[in-house]
């Protein structure tokens, strides 16, 4: 009886959980922001309903098959959107209007797509001391 | 064999998701977007792949979620890899020899 209680929970929640980033997906303005609505969102909703499969058949080999299921997803859910994030930039994907900071804008290199100064030797940032950190900011 | 309430909500709620998700997959606007709506779309099949094994009662169906979990996340990585190459201009490859 419990167990049925904590089933239909994990259940209708990571529906709930899988339609809110549906809907994200569908609504928001820009893909930074549809990543962010769905990437996690999706991810923790399956994971949910997959919890709720094996408690609800409560067998060794259905858990295991959920634990690696899980394991996989949040593995590659997290990889997919930094790389699809990261080409979407590089691309020049329009942001929203509503955008107030891009914190990257000038700062990639788009010959060779790294960071400006990822090359510089560490300890060159803590040489600036504490005037150079208030200027940066 | 039928579904209870509970399965039948989920499972309504898991096809308006992916009614939602094919929506955007239509629309884009770009290509980023597309491939965020399939990948969107794979984890909402799993999700239905792991009610489905619920309501007919039989574990092996979540077997195939085991496949599809790995197939959609390498594809969506695969994806943004070689869309990243495809916009690097010629002659800037990289020192590793891709």
């Amino acid at each position: 009886m419990a167990a049925d209680l904590l089933v239909a929970v994990c259940l209708l929640t990571g529906a709930t959980l899988v339609l809110v980033s549906a809907l994200g997906l569908a609504r928001m303005p820009d893909l930074l922001l549809r990543m962010h609505a769905t990437s996690k969102a999706t991810t923790l909703g399956a994971t949910l309903i997959l919890t709720a499969a094996a408690i609800d058949f409560s067998a060794i080999a259905v858990t295991t098959r959920v634990l690696a299921i899980v394991a996989f997803l949040f593995l590659t859910a997290p990889l997919a959107a930094h790389l699809l994030a990261r080409v979407s930039y590089f691309l020049g994907i329009p942001l929203s209007h509503h955008t107030v900071l891009d914190e990257l804008a000038g700062k990639y290199d788009h010959a060779s797509h790294l960071l400006a100064g990822a090359e510089a030797p560490a300890g060159t940032r803590e040489a600036q001391g504490p005037t150079g950190q208030s200027a940066r900011r | 064999m039928n579904p209870n309430p509970v399965e039948s909500a989920a499972l309504t709620m898991l096809a308006i998701s992916a009614t939602l998700a094919v929506w955007r997959l239509l629309r884009g606007p770009s290509l980023p977007d597309r491939v965020l709506a399939v990948d969107t779309l794979a984890t909402i099949g799993l999700a239905f792949i792991a009610v489905q094994a619920m309501v007919a009662g039989r574990a092996e169906i979540i077997d195939v979620g085991i496949a599809m979990a790995l197939i959609v996340g390498l594809a969506t990585v695969a994806f943004a890899h070689f869309l990243e190459r495809s916009i690097r201009p010629p002659g800037e490859e990289g020192e590793d020899g891709r």
